[in-house]
Protein backbone atom coordinates (compact mmCIF):
# COMPACT_ATOMS: atom_id res chain seq x y z
CA UNK A 1 0.00 0.00 0.00
CA UNK A 2 3.19 2.41 -0.74
CA UNK A 3 1.36 5.32 -2.75
CA UNK A 4 4.81 7.23 -2.97
CA UNK A 5 6.39 8.50 -6.04
CA UNK A 6 9.13 10.63 -6.68
CA UNK A 7 7.94 14.29 -7.53
CA UNK A 8 5.06 16.54 -8.98
CA UNK A 9 6.58 15.46 -12.58
CA UNK A 10 6.04 11.53 -12.05
CA UNK A 11 3.05 12.34 -9.89
CA UNK A 12 1.33 14.33 -12.92
CA UNK A 13 2.64 12.01 -15.84
CA UNK A 14 -0.86 10.84 -16.85
CA UNK A 15 -2.91 14.03 -16.74
CA UNK A 16 -3.56 14.82 -20.42
CA UNK A 17 -4.69 17.61 -22.58
CA UNK A 18 -8.70 18.35 -22.30
CA UNK A 19 -8.93 16.74 -18.83
CA UNK A 20 -10.76 17.91 -16.03
CA UNK A 21 -8.65 18.55 -12.93
CA UNK A 22 -9.48 20.01 -9.02
CA UNK A 23 -7.67 22.29 -7.49
CA UNK A 24 -7.34 22.58 -3.58
CA UNK A 25 -6.61 25.60 -1.63
CA UNK A 26 -8.33 28.77 -1.23
CA UNK A 27 -6.75 32.09 -2.72
CA UNK A 28 -3.18 31.06 -2.70
CA UNK A 29 -3.67 29.16 1.02
CA UNK A 30 -3.14 25.16 0.46
CA UNK A 31 -2.53 25.36 -2.89
CA UNK A 32 -0.40 22.51 -4.64
CA UNK A 33 2.34 24.34 -5.90
CA UNK A 34 4.80 21.88 -7.06
CA UNK A 35 1.99 19.76 -8.83
CA UNK A 36 0.39 23.76 -10.71
CA UNK A 37 4.37 24.01 -11.53
CA UNK A 38 4.94 20.56 -13.25
CA UNK A 39 1.60 21.11 -15.30
CA UNK A 40 2.99 24.58 -16.45
CA UNK A 41 6.23 22.52 -17.02
CA UNK A 42 4.37 19.66 -19.20
CA UNK A 43 2.53 22.37 -21.25
CA UNK A 44 -0.67 20.59 -21.89
CA UNK A 45 -3.25 22.68 -22.40
CA UNK A 46 -7.80 22.70 -22.99
CA UNK A 47 -7.70 21.68 -19.22
CA UNK A 48 -10.83 22.38 -17.74
CA UNK A 49 -10.42 23.35 -13.70
CA UNK A 50 -12.00 23.03 -10.42
CA UNK A 51 -10.99 25.48 -8.06
CA UNK A 52 -12.66 27.86 -5.52
CA UNK A 53 -10.39 30.43 -6.90
CA UNK A 54 -8.04 31.20 -10.29
CA UNK A 55 -4.22 32.20 -8.21
CA UNK A 56 -3.08 35.81 -9.03
CA UNK A 57 -1.64 37.15 -12.34
CA UNK A 58 2.03 35.21 -11.20
CA UNK A 59 1.39 32.29 -8.98
CA UNK A 60 -1.18 29.54 -8.66
CA UNK A 61 -3.32 29.12 -11.08
CA UNK A 62 -2.34 31.83 -12.51
CA UNK A 63 0.35 30.33 -14.03
CA UNK A 64 -1.76 27.89 -15.90
CA UNK A 65 -3.74 31.12 -16.85
CA UNK A 66 -0.67 32.67 -18.60
CA UNK A 67 0.31 29.96 -20.56
CA UNK A 68 -3.24 29.24 -21.88
CA UNK A 69 -3.33 25.88 -20.51
CA UNK A 70 -7.31 26.48 -19.33
CA UNK A 71 -10.07 26.14 -21.86
CA UNK A 72 -12.94 26.19 -18.65
CA UNK A 73 -12.82 27.58 -15.12
CA UNK A 74 -15.35 26.75 -12.46
CA UNK A 75 -14.55 28.71 -9.74
CA UNK A 76 -17.18 31.48 -7.08
CA UNK A 77 -14.50 34.16 -7.02
CA UNK A 78 -11.92 35.00 -9.67
CA UNK A 79 -11.01 39.00 -9.00
CA UNK A 80 -7.35 40.00 -8.52
CA UNK A 81 -6.83 38.43 -12.12
CA UNK A 82 -6.16 40.72 -15.32
CA UNK A 83 -4.96 38.10 -17.54
CA UNK A 84 -8.13 35.91 -16.49
CA UNK A 85 -10.02 38.54 -17.20
CA UNK A 86 -8.31 39.52 -20.26
CA UNK A 87 -9.67 35.89 -21.39
CA UNK A 88 -12.95 36.00 -20.21
CA UNK A 89 -13.61 38.70 -22.21
CA UNK A 90 -11.98 37.96 -25.23
CA UNK A 91 -13.48 34.59 -25.27
CA UNK A 92 -10.57 32.62 -24.73
CA UNK A 93 -11.72 30.92 -21.71
CA UNK A 94 -15.21 29.60 -20.38
CA UNK A 95 -15.74 30.16 -17.02
CA UNK A 96 -18.79 29.17 -14.28
CA UNK A 97 -19.07 30.70 -11.60
CA UNK A 98 -20.29 28.27 -8.73
CA UNK A 99 -21.50 29.81 -5.30
CA UNK A 100 -19.18 28.61 -3.01
CA UNK A 101 -21.03 26.13 -0.79
CA UNK A 102 -22.18 24.44 -3.67
CA UNK A 103 -18.96 24.10 -4.68
CA UNK A 104 -17.93 22.85 -2.00
CA UNK A 105 -21.25 20.63 -1.43
CA UNK A 106 -20.25 19.58 -5.36
CA UNK A 107 -17.18 18.15 -4.66
CA UNK A 108 -17.89 16.67 -1.14
CA UNK A 109 -20.88 14.52 -2.64
CA UNK A 110 -18.73 13.33 -5.29
CA UNK A 111 -16.88 11.56 -2.41
CA UNK A 112 -19.30 10.48 -0.86
CA UNK A 113 -21.09 8.32 -3.96
CA UNK A 114 -24.13 10.99 -3.86
CA UNK A 115 -24.77 11.82 -7.13
CA UNK A 116 -26.75 15.13 -6.86
CA UNK A 117 -28.50 17.58 -4.05
CA UNK A 118 -30.97 19.91 -3.56
CA UNK A 119 -29.50 23.38 -2.58
CA UNK A 120 -31.07 26.77 -1.79
CA UNK A 121 -28.26 29.03 -2.97
CA UNK A 122 -28.89 30.28 -6.15
CA UNK A 123 -32.45 30.01 -6.15
CA UNK A 124 -34.38 32.73 -8.27
CA UNK A 125 -30.82 33.75 -9.51
CA UNK A 126 -28.51 33.84 -12.91
CA UNK A 127 -27.21 30.41 -11.13
CA UNK A 128 -30.35 29.06 -11.41
CA UNK A 129 -30.98 29.20 -15.19
CA UNK A 130 -31.20 25.87 -16.91
CA UNK A 131 -31.08 23.89 -13.52
CA UNK A 132 -33.68 21.32 -12.80
CA UNK A 133 -35.55 22.51 -9.40
CA UNK A 134 -37.35 20.75 -6.82
CA UNK A 135 -40.12 21.75 -4.62
CA UNK A 136 -39.87 20.28 -0.29
CA UNK A 137 -42.36 22.10 2.16
CA UNK A 138 -43.00 24.51 -0.04
CA UNK A 139 -39.35 25.94 -0.57
CA UNK A 140 -38.00 25.58 -4.27
CA UNK A 141 -34.45 23.92 -4.33
CA UNK A 142 -31.61 23.54 -7.55
CA UNK A 143 -30.63 20.32 -8.15
CA UNK A 144 -26.97 20.40 -8.12
CA UNK A 145 -24.91 17.95 -9.57
CA UNK A 146 -21.56 15.72 -7.94
CA UNK A 147 -18.16 16.90 -10.13
CA UNK A 148 -16.62 14.16 -12.46
CA UNK A 149 -13.09 15.11 -12.17
CA UNK A 150 -10.65 13.06 -13.74
CA UNK A 151 -7.49 14.40 -11.08
CA UNK A 152 -7.75 15.94 -8.07
CA UNK A 153 -4.68 17.61 -6.93
CA UNK A 154 -4.02 18.07 -3.17
CA UNK A 155 -1.91 19.82 -0.77
CA UNK A 156 -1.56 18.47 2.44
CA UNK A 157 0.90 19.10 5.59
CA UNK A 158 1.95 15.79 6.53
CA UNK A 159 1.04 12.85 5.16
CA UNK A 160 2.28 9.12 5.33
CA UNK A 161 3.02 6.47 2.69
CA UNK A 162 -0.27 4.86 2.83
CA UNK A 163 -1.50 8.44 1.57
CA UNK A 164 -3.13 9.81 5.04
CA UNK A 165 -3.25 13.36 5.00
CA UNK A 166 -3.39 15.98 7.92
CA UNK A 167 -3.84 19.99 6.70
CA UNK A 168 -2.59 22.78 8.34
CA UNK A 169 -5.12 25.65 9.94
CA UNK A 170 -7.12 27.05 6.73
CA UNK A 171 -5.19 25.87 3.97
CA UNK A 172 -7.57 22.95 4.78
CA UNK A 173 -10.50 24.69 2.66
CA UNK A 174 -11.30 22.78 0.36
CA UNK A 175 -8.57 20.13 0.13
CA UNK A 176 -10.01 17.13 1.70
CA UNK A 177 -13.68 17.51 -0.11
CA UNK A 178 -11.38 17.25 -3.28
CA UNK A 179 -9.15 14.49 -2.07
CA UNK A 180 -12.35 12.54 -1.89
CA UNK A 181 -13.87 13.46 -5.15
CA UNK A 182 -11.28 12.76 -7.90
CA UNK A 183 -11.40 9.64 -10.10
CA UNK A 184 -7.21 9.73 -9.13
CA UNK A 185 -6.03 11.99 -6.50
CA UNK A 186 -2.96 13.47 -5.83
CA UNK A 187 -1.54 14.61 -2.78
CA UNK A 188 1.35 16.88 -2.35
CA UNK A 189 3.02 16.98 1.67
CA UNK A 190 5.02 19.34 3.12
CA UNK A 191 6.43 16.32 5.94
CA UNK A 192 5.81 12.60 4.26
CA UNK A 193 6.53 10.71 7.20
CA UNK A 194 6.33 6.46 7.95
CA UNK A 195 3.04 4.62 8.63
CA UNK A 196 2.49 4.87 12.30
CA UNK A 197 3.75 8.52 13.06
CA UNK A 198 0.39 9.94 12.31
CA UNK A 199 -2.23 9.36 15.23
CA UNK A 200 -5.37 7.69 13.31
CA UNK A 201 -7.68 9.89 15.13
CA UNK A 202 -5.83 13.20 13.93
CA UNK A 203 -6.17 12.32 10.01
CA UNK A 204 -8.28 14.62 8.59
CA UNK A 205 -8.68 12.23 4.84
CA UNK A 206 -8.00 8.56 4.79
CA UNK A 207 -5.87 7.09 2.47
CA UNK A 208 -8.05 5.25 0.82
CA UNK A 209 -8.91 8.36 -1.11
CA UNK A 210 -5.41 9.03 -2.07
CA UNK A 211 -3.70 7.29 -5.07
CA UNK A 212 0.10 9.07 -5.83
CA UNK A 213 1.35 11.40 -2.52
CA UNK A 214 5.00 13.11 -2.36
CA UNK A 215 7.11 15.28 -0.46
CA UNK A 216 6.90 18.80 -2.41
CA UNK A 217 9.50 21.19 -2.38
CA UNK A 218 10.59 24.52 -2.38
CA UNK A 219 7.00 26.11 -1.14
CA UNK A 220 6.24 30.01 -1.78
CA UNK A 221 3.57 29.79 0.52
CA UNK A 222 2.60 33.27 -0.87
CA UNK A 223 0.28 35.92 1.21
CA UNK A 224 -2.37 37.30 -0.65
CA UNK A 225 -3.64 40.22 1.93
CA UNK A 226 -0.93 40.28 4.53
CA UNK A 227 -2.57 42.44 7.54
CA UNK A 228 -0.47 42.53 11.05
CA UNK A 229 -0.93 44.29 13.79
CA UNK A 230 2.17 46.57 15.70
CA UNK A 231 3.52 45.36 18.67
CA UNK A 232 2.91 47.72 21.06
CA UNK B 1 -24.74 64.35 9.55
CA UNK B 2 -24.94 61.19 7.75
CA UNK B 3 -22.71 58.29 9.44
CA UNK B 4 -19.67 57.51 8.27
CA UNK B 5 -18.32 53.58 7.33
CA UNK B 6 -16.93 53.05 11.21
CA UNK B 7 -20.22 54.47 12.86
CA UNK B 8 -22.40 51.93 10.44
CA UNK B 9 -20.47 49.42 11.42
CA UNK B 10 -20.43 50.58 15.28
CA UNK B 11 -24.16 50.48 15.00
CA UNK B 12 -24.39 47.19 13.98
CA UNK B 13 -22.20 45.62 16.16
CA UNK B 14 -25.37 47.01 19.06
CA UNK B 15 -27.02 44.33 17.10
CA UNK B 16 -24.74 41.39 18.34
CA UNK B 17 -26.00 39.56 21.40
CA UNK B 18 -24.17 37.37 23.55
CA UNK B 19 -23.69 33.99 22.35
CA UNK B 20 -24.45 35.08 18.78
CA UNK B 21 -22.03 32.99 15.89
CA UNK B 22 -21.75 35.76 13.09
CA UNK B 23 -20.20 36.32 10.04
CA UNK B 24 -18.84 39.17 8.51
CA UNK B 25 -18.69 39.87 4.91
CA UNK B 26 -15.88 42.30 3.21
CA UNK B 27 -15.78 45.64 3.66
CA UNK B 28 -17.61 47.63 6.29
CA UNK B 29 -18.95 44.78 7.70
CA UNK B 30 -15.23 43.84 8.80
CA UNK B 31 -15.00 46.57 10.86
CA UNK B 32 -17.74 45.44 12.92
CA UNK B 33 -15.51 43.22 14.66
CA UNK B 34 -13.93 46.43 16.22
CA UNK B 35 -16.92 47.45 17.80
CA UNK B 36 -18.39 44.69 20.07
CA UNK B 37 -19.49 45.47 22.88
CA UNK B 38 -17.83 44.92 26.43
CA UNK B 39 -20.21 42.36 27.78
CA UNK B 40 -20.59 40.23 24.81
CA UNK B 41 -18.81 37.44 23.58
CA UNK B 42 -19.37 36.41 19.94
CA UNK B 43 -17.50 33.84 17.88
CA UNK B 44 -16.53 34.99 14.33
CA UNK B 45 -17.10 32.40 11.51
CA UNK B 46 -14.80 32.74 8.27
CA UNK B 47 -15.94 30.44 5.68
CA UNK B 48 -13.15 29.62 4.42
CA UNK B 49 -12.96 26.91 7.55
CA UNK B 50 -12.85 28.89 10.59
CA UNK B 51 -14.48 29.84 14.30
CA UNK B 52 -13.37 31.85 16.17
CA UNK B 53 -11.32 34.36 14.66
CA UNK B 54 -8.61 36.13 16.03
CA UNK B 55 -7.57 39.68 15.54
CA UNK B 56 -4.54 40.02 12.19
CA UNK B 57 -1.42 38.91 13.83
CA UNK B 58 1.84 40.84 14.98
CA UNK B 59 4.00 41.74 12.29
CA UNK B 60 6.14 38.63 11.75
CA UNK B 61 3.65 36.33 13.23
CA UNK B 62 1.81 36.05 10.00
CA UNK B 63 1.19 32.50 8.50
CA UNK B 64 0.72 32.04 4.70
CA UNK B 65 -2.07 28.72 6.13
CA UNK B 66 -4.15 30.89 8.33
CA UNK B 67 -6.21 33.35 6.17
CA UNK B 68 -9.87 34.45 6.49
CA UNK B 69 -12.17 34.71 3.37
CA UNK B 70 -10.82 37.98 2.30
CA UNK B 71 -7.47 36.38 2.27
CA UNK B 72 -6.19 38.74 5.14
CA UNK B 73 -3.86 37.12 7.11
CA UNK B 74 -5.27 36.25 10.65
CA UNK B 75 -4.77 34.42 14.13
CA UNK B 76 -6.98 32.10 16.00
CA UNK B 77 -7.89 32.60 19.69
CA UNK B 78 -8.31 30.04 22.30
CA UNK B 79 -11.11 27.89 21.40
CA UNK B 80 -11.17 28.11 18.05
CA UNK B 81 -12.05 25.44 15.42
CA UNK B 82 -10.59 24.56 11.75
CA UNK B 83 -12.83 22.70 9.41
CA UNK B 84 -13.32 22.01 5.77
CA UNK B 85 -15.53 24.39 3.43
CA UNK B 86 -18.30 21.73 2.94
CA UNK B 87 -18.61 22.01 7.12
CA UNK B 88 -17.99 25.66 6.77
CA UNK B 89 -21.48 26.07 4.51
CA UNK B 90 -23.29 23.08 6.41
CA UNK B 91 -23.09 25.16 9.57
CA UNK B 92 -24.00 28.15 7.45
CA UNK B 93 -27.02 26.35 5.73
CA UNK B 94 -28.21 24.53 8.27
CA UNK B 95 -29.02 27.84 10.59
CA UNK B 96 -25.96 27.42 12.97
CA UNK B 97 -24.81 31.07 12.33
CA UNK B 98 -26.88 33.27 14.05
CA UNK B 99 -25.82 36.78 12.01
CA UNK B 100 -24.67 37.56 9.18
CA UNK B 101 -23.59 40.70 7.94
CA UNK B 102 -22.40 41.82 4.00
CA UNK B 103 -22.46 45.15 1.95
CA UNK B 104 -24.72 45.58 -1.01
CA UNK B 105 -25.28 47.67 -4.06
CA UNK B 106 -28.84 46.96 -4.40
CA UNK B 107 -31.58 46.16 -1.65
CA UNK B 108 -35.34 45.78 -2.48
CA UNK B 109 -38.39 46.72 -0.83
CA UNK B 110 -39.20 43.16 -0.40
CA UNK B 111 -36.01 41.90 1.09
CA UNK B 112 -34.52 41.04 -2.49
CA UNK B 113 -30.52 41.62 -2.33
CA UNK B 114 -28.39 42.14 -5.21
CA UNK B 115 -24.51 42.52 -4.86
CA UNK B 116 -21.97 39.98 -6.91
CA UNK B 117 -22.56 41.44 -10.57
CA UNK B 118 -22.69 44.52 -12.45
CA UNK B 119 -23.48 43.41 -16.31
CA UNK B 120 -21.15 44.72 -18.23
CA UNK B 121 -18.51 44.80 -15.68
CA UNK B 122 -15.68 41.68 -15.18
CA UNK B 123 -17.49 39.60 -13.13
CA UNK B 124 -15.59 38.72 -10.37
CA UNK B 125 -18.10 35.87 -8.81
CA UNK B 126 -20.28 35.46 -6.34
CA UNK B 127 -17.87 33.92 -3.63
CA UNK B 128 -20.27 32.65 -0.36
CA UNK B 129 -22.81 35.33 -0.60
CA UNK B 130 -25.47 33.21 -2.30
CA UNK B 131 -25.10 30.47 -0.16
CA UNK B 132 -25.17 32.93 2.47
CA UNK B 133 -28.07 35.19 2.00
CA UNK B 134 -30.24 32.06 1.01
CA UNK B 135 -29.33 30.70 4.20
CA UNK B 136 -29.29 33.07 7.25
CA UNK B 137 -32.07 33.40 9.25
CA UNK B 138 -30.86 36.71 10.43
CA UNK B 139 -28.88 39.04 7.73
CA UNK B 140 -28.37 42.93 8.17
CA UNK B 141 -27.39 44.86 5.06
CA UNK B 142 -24.49 47.56 5.30
CA UNK B 143 -24.75 49.99 2.82
CA UNK B 144 -24.37 53.57 1.58
CA UNK B 145 -28.24 54.74 1.05
CA UNK B 146 -27.51 55.79 -2.36
CA UNK B 147 -24.84 55.36 -5.43
CA UNK B 148 -22.08 57.95 -6.25
CA UNK B 149 -24.73 59.71 -8.52
CA UNK B 150 -26.92 60.35 -5.75
CA UNK B 151 -29.65 57.63 -7.08
CA UNK B 152 -31.52 55.78 -4.09
CA UNK B 153 -30.07 51.90 -3.74
CA UNK B 154 -32.86 50.78 -1.08
CA UNK B 155 -35.65 50.13 -4.66
CA UNK B 156 -38.91 48.63 -5.19
CA UNK B 157 -37.08 45.75 -7.10
CA UNK B 158 -33.45 45.38 -7.75
CA UNK B 159 -32.54 46.59 -11.18
CA UNK B 160 -29.11 44.25 -10.52
CA UNK B 161 -28.96 40.66 -11.08
CA UNK B 162 -30.01 39.06 -7.76
CA UNK B 163 -28.04 37.65 -5.10
CA UNK B 164 -31.01 36.12 -3.36
CA UNK B 165 -34.73 36.84 -2.74
CA UNK B 166 -36.73 38.15 0.09
CA UNK B 167 -33.56 37.70 2.35
CA UNK B 168 -32.79 40.75 4.24
CA UNK B 169 -34.14 41.39 7.63
CA UNK B 170 -32.38 45.17 8.02
CA UNK B 171 -30.34 47.71 7.02
CA UNK B 172 -28.09 50.12 8.62
CA UNK B 173 -27.20 52.69 5.56
CA UNK B 174 -25.49 56.16 6.18
CA UNK B 175 -28.65 58.08 6.56
CA UNK B 176 -30.71 54.91 9.17
CA UNK B 177 -31.54 52.23 10.52
CA UNK B 178 -34.48 50.42 8.34
CA UNK B 179 -36.36 46.62 8.82
CA UNK B 180 -37.88 45.13 6.03
CA UNK B 181 -41.15 44.19 6.82
CA UNK B 182 -44.29 42.91 4.23
CA UNK B 183 -44.88 46.37 4.28
CA UNK B 184 -41.32 47.38 2.74
CA UNK B 185 -38.97 49.80 4.59
CA UNK B 186 -39.36 51.03 7.98
CA UNK B 187 -37.56 53.50 9.15
CA UNK B 188 -36.74 53.16 12.99
CA UNK B 189 -33.61 55.38 13.27
CA UNK B 190 -31.95 58.18 11.53
CA UNK B 191 -28.53 59.06 11.56
CA UNK B 192 -27.72 62.39 13.73
CA UNK B 193 -28.55 65.14 11.76
CA UNK B 194 -30.52 63.89 9.18
CA UNK B 195 -33.61 64.68 8.43
CA UNK B 196 -37.11 62.40 7.75
CA UNK B 197 -37.53 64.15 4.33
CA UNK B 198 -34.19 63.73 3.41
CA UNK B 199 -34.27 59.86 4.47
CA UNK B 200 -37.81 59.98 2.21
CA UNK B 201 -36.66 61.25 -0.76
CA UNK B 202 -33.44 58.95 -1.28
CA UNK B 203 -35.55 55.76 -0.78
CA UNK B 204 -37.49 54.80 -3.73
CA UNK B 205 -38.88 51.68 -2.45
CA UNK B 206 -41.90 51.78 -0.30
CA UNK B 207 -41.00 53.56 3.15
CA UNK B 208 -42.77 54.16 6.60
CA UNK B 209 -41.56 56.28 9.23
CA UNK B 210 -42.09 54.03 13.03
CA UNK B 211 -43.92 55.65 15.29
CA UNK B 212 -41.36 55.73 17.99
CA UNK B 213 -38.50 56.59 15.28
CA UNK B 214 -35.13 58.22 16.92
CA UNK B 215 -31.84 59.34 16.61
CA UNK B 216 -29.26 56.93 16.58
CA UNK B 217 -27.24 56.37 19.03
CA UNK B 218 -23.79 54.32 20.13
Amino acid sequence: MNKVVANADVAIKDIESGMTIMFGGFGLCGIPENCIRAIVNKGIDNLTCISNNAGVDDFGIGLMLQKKQLKKMIASYVGENAEFERQLLSGELDVELVPQGTLATRCMIAGYGIPFVPVLAGVGTEVAEGKETVVRNGRQYLIEEAFDADFAIVKAWKGDTMGNLIYKDTARNFNPLMAMAGKITIAEVEELVAPGELDPNMIHTPGIYVNQIFQGTDYEKRIEQRTVRKRS
Amino acid sequence: MALNKEQIAQRIAKELQDGFYVNLGIGIPTMVANYIPSGINVVLQSENGLLGMGPFPFEGDEDADLINAGKQTITTLPGSAIFDSATSFGMIRSGRVNLTVLGAMEVAENGDIANWKIPGKMVKGMGGAMDLVAAAKNIIVAMQHTDKAGNSKLLPQCTLPITGLRCVKKIVSDLGVFDITENGFVCREYAPGVSIEEIKSKTAGKLTIADDVKEITF
